[in-house]
């Protein structure tokens, strides 16, 4: 890696620019901080303001203008490969009224960036970017005030000019750099600091190429796989061949004599070996892991998932509880949904390097809770948590809690052991799919019913599901610290209350029901190793309530798009569902012959972020039972857009990651071991399987609030899906995935 | 024991057990980025390189099976300041969300493109089908290569290397 995060630190600050207290306060802990998913975070000191400013006030904990005139900000926030680094850049650059190229972002680093909680449940933008907006307008209110008092002029006289200049009417003008000298950005946040309007913009809603794309697309240290520490070891765990395994190694004496072995640490089960070259390190893992194993805990369910999670206490949350006069129910249907547990899949295992030196311990993580990781290591070593510093660096695509936060910890704890040395850990393939925590198996039970005017009377939905909430934010939530000695216990489970939600997400709603009972049964006994995967509780919540939705509609004898207008007011969901169908020409869909269909899904994502509409078109194969989609086009509403092909690329990705888990996604397991242990035991959509097209529209929604974007497809996708091969066959499939087997089953003797 | 490769048109002394297959010797030993581990098991593409003009997973292919062999990864393509066709398609594009398998996915479409400038969608997607891709970039990915094949069939010349 050319840069070295510590280098540019010291350089950046020898650099001068406004010498100032570092603007940021304590690790402390305050539930359901940033990202909605209950991680630990930073307590609120000031509500009024928008965003994560609510937590860190101050404007130089976001922004400092150097002598130069360049502008540093710093977000809490993590790239996870959905273009956060250049969104936040584009809201930066727009209301400091800074050319791009004058902006350098800084993404998480718990000794340069506000804590902002977990990058993830689609809030960077409700939470980062909303609060680098505000400091950013304030700065440049500050900016405008020193140039007014430096030209001798009224504050209203004076105008930015979008390269770093402020100019008077009589055309004398200041730049940014010979104001930054004397101004103090160590100042606390106002909330109504003027912001810049849609009609001016110059980078915000226009499309700035990405900015880690140039070095991602020609082999330059993009990720942190790439990173190459001077004096760096290799390291592998040992570890047997899935989660709750354990291996019965042989003498340590033995392993300390195989060659190419640098150092082999053992503390409790957790083993790791350490070599100077990755492969010596790789070949040493193999042979240590041909050693017999055992399970070491409760047998794996092996029933549906339906049968596993009834079979288990689970105590009862009421989401919804609403009762209104309405008409007699004169229909009644009920049905049954259910999704498997899932895999994150990342392509690139998980990753960590770590350095323990002079007292100080760094940990270099593509976790989406990069100060929660600094917690975790601080907790499992015994370490003061000032001494431990984590930066986040890119990985590949994670999706939720993949393997990131497990890794982490291992390499902390195996830096501890080299000093001076820094450790490169990366898992297997099959230590990701075998040990990372998955997405939760779910299932739904629904039941509604319609009156003769084709009103929706009664609506009645409950769901069962694991916690999806696991995030570590201390030792006993990662794999090797319930393995060493004496272990860490594992963190009971607990559920995220709504509106946010976790199996209940997206659980209520949106549309105008006069009577609703929601019940969430909550099942806290984990019978395999689960945390969050992309939408959480959203996707089963919103494939089943648009499965029924199709269903009354065809009860009805209605149209299902009409059907769903009819009982929807939001103004917002309503232009994404008109949008969408016109560009997809839901209104001309004409079935071509038997096995070819058409289907729809929407949903606002945990009915406060973004409005998503899906449509599909399928042709359904009778003899193979294959799904092909043919096109896809959706309309999704984020509010304020930033990077309009940035929105565009997230969703085309939300619908085929969401297509790939509900045709042909599914975790299988024997009672001892997790068997889909690589690609060809848990495949994943390829080329040949994608939609022909997919078209997204992105509405224009100026002033409106930013709303994060990345999960509002994956309910949509699955549920157009499920929908469209009803259409195509007649035979409505319930329980994901709608393999070829299912589906050929019940279709081909039609 | 030394094996000579010859890496994007330059000869390297490796000293590497011979079954080390290429994409530690790439990454380790040449400091290469753009070859990935994903899998080990050639089921992913992350690893792509070209061998004589032909796609191979590197993560398979054991150095011993590579003397006098020609091996082309990204770096050889072009670099940030001149990148080739097909790299400058998928900057174009914005064809990448997280990227990790890009790489791979330039390097099976340069492979393509150099022995048929002008393949039908339809070959494209047969092509490119060993290369996963998570964050579902499929379409973008298609639109640049099938960009850049435009491009390079027009000139009329096949996918160039630096």
């Amino acid at each position: 890696m050319t840069i070295d995060p510590l280098l540019s630190r010291r350089s950046f600050l020898a650099s001068g620019g406004i010498v100032v207290a570092f603007a940021l306060a304590g690790p402390a802990l305050g539930q359901l901080a940033g990202g909605g998913e209950g991680s630990a975070g930073p307590p609120v000191l000031n509500p009024s303001l928008p965003g994560s400013l609510k937590s860190s006030p101050y404007l130089d904990s976001w922004i400092q203008i150097d002598p130069e005139g360049r502008a540093t900000v710093f977000t809490g926030k993590a790239e996870l490969g959905q273009g956060i680094r250049t969104a936040l850049m584009q809201v930066a650059a727009e209301e400091l009224d800074l050319p791009p190229r004058s902006v350098t972002l800084v993404t998480v680093d718990t000794s340069r960036t506000p804590d902002e909680g977990l990058t993830a449940g689609s809030h960077s933008m409700q939470d980062s970017g909303a609060a680098i907006r505000n400091a950013a307008a304030n700065v440049r209110m500050h900016l405008e005030r020193s140039a007014a008092k430096m030209l001798g002029v009224a504050v209203d006289a004076v105008v930015t000019q979008g390269d770093g200049t402020i100019t008077a009417r009589d055309g004398r003008s200041v730049s940014y750099a010979e104001i930054a000298a004397s101004l103090s950005l160590h100042v606390e946040a106002i909330a109504d600091a003027p912001r810049r309007q849609a009609g001016d913009f110059r980078t915000m809603g226009t499309n700035v190429p990405r900015l880690d794309i140039p070095a991602k697309t020609t082999g330059g240290a993009a990720f942190i796989q790439d990173m190459r520490l001077p004096g760096m070891l290799h390291a592998r765990v040992v570890r047997g061949p899935s989660e709750g395994t354990r291996l019965l190694l042989p003498p340590e004496a033995e392993i300390r004599a195989m060659p190419g072995l640098f150092k082999f640490v053992r503390n409790g089960n957790f083993q790791a070996v350490l070599a100077e070259r990755e492969w010596d390190a790789i070949g040493l893992m193999r042979a240590l892991q041909a050693s017999p194993f055992e399970l070491a805990r409760d047998p794996f369910p092996t029933g549906a998932v339906g049968e596993t999670l009834k079979g288990l206490p689970s105590r009862d949350i009421r989401i919804v509880d609403v009762h209104q006069p309405a008409g007699q129910p004169v229909k009644r249907l009920s049905s049954r949904f259910s999704r498997p547990w899932l895999s994150h899949g990342s392509i690139g295992p998980s990753c960590a390097l770590a350095m323990f030196d002079h007292d100080l311990l760094t940990i270099w993580t593509h976790s989406q809770g990069t100060f929660d990781v600094r917690r975790v290591a601080a907790d499992l070593l015994g370490m003061s948590i000032e001494k431990i510093r984590a930066i986040h660096v890119e990985g590949s695509g994670c999706y939720g809690q993949n393997g990131a936060d497990d890794v982490a910890a291992e390499a902390a704890l195996l830096a501890l052991q080299v000093p001076g040395r820094p450790v490169r850990l990366q898992w297997m393939r099959e230590q990701e799919f075998g040990w990372e925590p998955l997405g939760p198996g779910m299932i739904t039970e629904l039941s509604a019913g319609i009156d003769a005017n084709n009103r929706i009377v009664e609506w009645r939905h409950e769901v069962w599901s694991n916690p999806h909430n696991n995030r570590p934010v201390n030792a006993g939530g990662v794999l090797v610290g319930n393995e060493v000695s004496p272990p860490f216990p594992i963190p009971e489970g607990k559920p995220i209350p709504m509106p946010e939600g976790d199996g209940s997400r997206n659980s209520n709603p949106l549309y105008d029901l006069p009577n609703m009972d929601v019940v969430y049964h909550f099942v806290k006994d984990m019978p395999i190793r689960v945390s969050a995967l992309r939408s959480l509780g959203a996707h089963l919540n919103v494939f089943s309530i648009e499965s029924m939705f199709d269903e009354l509609a065809d009860a009805a004898g209605q149209d299902p798009l009409a059907f769903r207008l009819a009982h929807m007011a939001d103004e917002r969901a309503r232009q994404v569902m008109r949008s969408a169908s016109g560009a997809f020409g839901w209104k001309d869909r004409k079935k071509t012959g038997q096995f070819h269909g058409f289907g729809m899904g929407f949903a606002r994502y945990k009915n406060l972020g973004a409005h998503c509409a899906v449509f599909l078109e399928v042709a359904v194969n009778q003899d193979t039972g294959r799904i092909s989609v043919r096109r896809a086009a959706a309309s999704v509403d984020c509010g304020e857009p930033v990077s309009p092909d940035g929105i565009a690329n997230q969703v085309e990705g939300a619908i085929i990651q969401s297509l790939s888990w509900c045709t042909r996604e599914a975790v299988t397991n024997t009672g001892t071991l997790r068997t889909s242990f690589d690609w060809s035991e848990y495949p994943i959509m390829r080329f040949l399987d994608v939609p022909e097209s997919i078209e997204v529209t992105v509405e224009k929604q100026s002033g409106q609030p930013f709303l994060g974007v990345a999960e509002c497809g994956q309910g949509p996708a699955s549920a157009a899906l499920a929908n469209a091969v009803a259409d195509a066959t007649g035979v409505r499939f319930r329980d994901m995935p709608l393999s070829p087997e299912r589906v050929r089953a019940a279709i081909v003797t039609l | 024991m030394t094996s000579y490769l010859n890496v994007n048109g330059r000869q390297h002394a490796v000293e590497a057990d011979p079954a080390t297959p290429l994409l530690y010797v790439l990454r380790g030993e040449l400091g290469l980025n753009g070859a990935k581990y994903g899998c080990g098991l050639g089921q992913c593409g992350a690893c792509t390189v070209m061998v004589d003009g032909k796609a191979v997973f590197s993560c398979l292919m054991p150095v011993r099976a590579l003397a006098g062999r020609a091996i082309t990864t990204i770096e050889g393509l072009g670099d940030v300041t001149t990148p080739n066709p097909v790299q400058q398609a998928f900057q174009e594009v914005q064809a990448a969300q997280c990227g990790y398998c890009i790489a791979g996915m330039i390097m099976r479409a340069q492979s393509l493109l150099e022995t048929n400038a002008a393949p039908s969608d339809e070959e494209i997607r047969v092509h490119m089908q060993p290369n996963l891709c998570r964050c579902g970039t499929h379409s973008r990915i298609l639109r640049a290569v099938r960009s850049a094949s435009d491009k390079l069939s027009l000139k009329g010349s096949p996918a160039g290397t630096k």
